[in-house]
């Protein structure tokens, strides 16, 4: 019997594929959350545009919250540590937390090195805006992508940037001749075996989640159809008027992506969505997408 | 030509369909309740059961799938799909589908962290195959008429109920096809019995 292996963790993430992952920071909400459809629920202290808000450092919830959560809900239950930060990583998986996103969420713990995510038992999602970055993280071990998006902000454009991105240089390494492969790796910064595998392959290793903007089921059924194996759902839902429905709706919109009649009907009378903020309006250091290296 | 569908709600839906077509049948992915009219026979995914649950029953699968069942047809049920099969859930009042007369337990080998992967003998498939374990749930006991094909640890993780095949692991999560082949010649059976 093997546990931790890369079938098993990466094996987690496909069973998650074409659902909503949603941010709660409590057990009322999680329940709301698996009761709308979620696949999974990422226990939080603060959802992404209240972390914005309240500035400082951003750290690990406190482990009573993810306890709370886990004993609500059956689903999965994923957690955040800071990049890098392996003591916070280890105690995620003390706790029993099914899922670590190492996330560019949290104020980093380590500007030069991610964690060596193969060392560990449990898996973990990294977040990524390009197929350099893709590739680095799953070298280190990671299970899981999503592109990083702008987290907090409600403004899908970042996240449509990172997910065609690195859609079209998956595109291009799988087209490209494998006596090219040695250089296109040094030029994306990228591991050339991974390389080599999405080449043999005809597509990324592992599972690459939408992230970081993801407002309306308009914004979810968008990201599935230009080729996310589905959604990430941070501030959007629990900041809207009416979270039980807008979190419905999102389930649906993603797993129905291109019914546009549906989504029509699911997105009347939802509310309003949370307000936003236009990405050219944040200062540098306010964007957590440049977080990782 | 044999057409076999896979539950495309949510979940491993295009590994599955990769090893339907491995056999050389018609793999269909399915999101509407009329497309189960075509079908010889269907398999149930693995991937979130209760997130499942939820989209069966808002777009109104659950009669249809039930009709599909009782008429014959072959369905198979992995992890998640284990559980949408069975006629009871510990723990809970009401099953879903509920069509396999067995009893099932959710999430019983632990957390992710306590996922696995193991070999082990099939009856009537293999003597040895690589299952893969993933918040797996297992088979607590079954009916008079159904058949244990696999069992890991004392538990029961493999077995056959008339038109119904289920498993605790994740066949198309592997390359080998063997489990799935086996599903498709039930399907070919019940093909010609019904035609």
């Amino acid at each position: 019997m093997n546990t931790g292996t890369d079938r098993v963790k990466r094996g987690m993430a496909e069973m998650q594929k074409g659902g909503v992952i949603m941010d709660v920071v409590n057990a009322e909400q999680a329940k709301i959350a698996e009761e709308a459809g979620a696949v999974a629920v990422m226990a939080l202290e603060r959802v992404p545009s209240d972390i914005r808000a309240a500035g400082g450092v951003a750290r690990m919830a406190d482990p009573r919250i993810m306890e709370e959560v886990m004993q609500a809900v059956t689903i999965p239950v994923m957690a955040k540590a800071r990049i890098g930060h392996i003591v916070e990583a280890r105690v995620l998986e003390a706790m029993g937390v099914d899922y670590i996103d190492e996330s560019e969420v949290l104020t980093p713990a380590d500007e030069e090195y991610h964690l060596l995510k193969s060392d560990f038992t449990v898996p973990f999602v990294c977040g990524c805006r390009d197929l350099g970055e893709a590739a680095r993280r799953i070298g280190e071990g990671a299970a899981m992508l999503r592109t990083k998006g702008e987290p907090g902000t409600g403004n899908i454009v970042e996240a449509v940037r990172h997910i065609r991105k690195v859609n079209a240089q998956v595109r291009k390494v799988v087209h490209m001749s494998e006596d090219e492969l040695m250089t296109e790796a040094k030029l994306l910064g990228a591991p050339y075996e991974i390389l080599l595998e999405i080449k043999r392959e005809g597509r990324l290793p592992v599972v690459n989640f939408a992230a970081g903007g993801v407002a309306t089921p308009a914004d979810a059924a968008l990201m599935m159809q230009l080729g996310a194996d589905g959604v990430f759902v941070g501030s959007g839902i629990f900041k809207s008027d009416n979270p039980a429905k807008f979190a419905k709706a999102i389930v649906e919109a993603t797993t129905h992506y291109q019914d546009y009649k549906l989504i029509a009907e699911l997105s009347k009378d939802l509310g309003t969505a949370m307000k936003g903020i236009e990405i050219s309006t944040l200062e540098p250091a306010a964007r957590m997408q440049d977080r990782g290296w | 030509m044999v057409k076999i569908g896979v539950l495309g709600l949510q979940g491993a839906v295009r590994e599955h369909i990769r090893s339907i077509e491995a056999a050389g049948v018609e793999g269909i992915v399915v999101k509407k309740k009329e497309q189960l009219d075509e079908l010889d026979g269907l398999i149930l995914p693995g991937g979130e059961s209760t997130t499942m649950r939820r989209l069966v029953d808002r777009y109104g699968f659950m009669e249809p799938l039930r009709e599909f069942g009782r008429q014959g047809k072959p369905m198979f049920g992995t992890c998640a799909g284990l559980i949408m099969l069975a006629n009871k859930i510990v723990g809970y009042d009401e099953p879903h589908i509920g069509l396999m007369d067995i009893v099932v337990e959710r999430n019983s080998f632990g957390r992710q962290r306590e996922s696995f992967e193991a070999d082990l003998p099939i009856k009537g498939v293999a003597d040895s195959y690589t299952a893969v374990f993933i918040r797996a749930p297992h088979i607590v006991s079954v009916g008079a008429e159904t058949e244990v094909l696999a069992e890991y640890d004392g538990r029961i993780v493999a077995a056959k109920d008339r038109n119904f095949l289920a498993c605790s692991f994740h066949p198309e999560l592997t390359d080998d096809h063997s489990l799935t082949n086996y599903f498709v010649e039930m399907v070919k059976q019940a093909k010609l019995i019904h035609v």
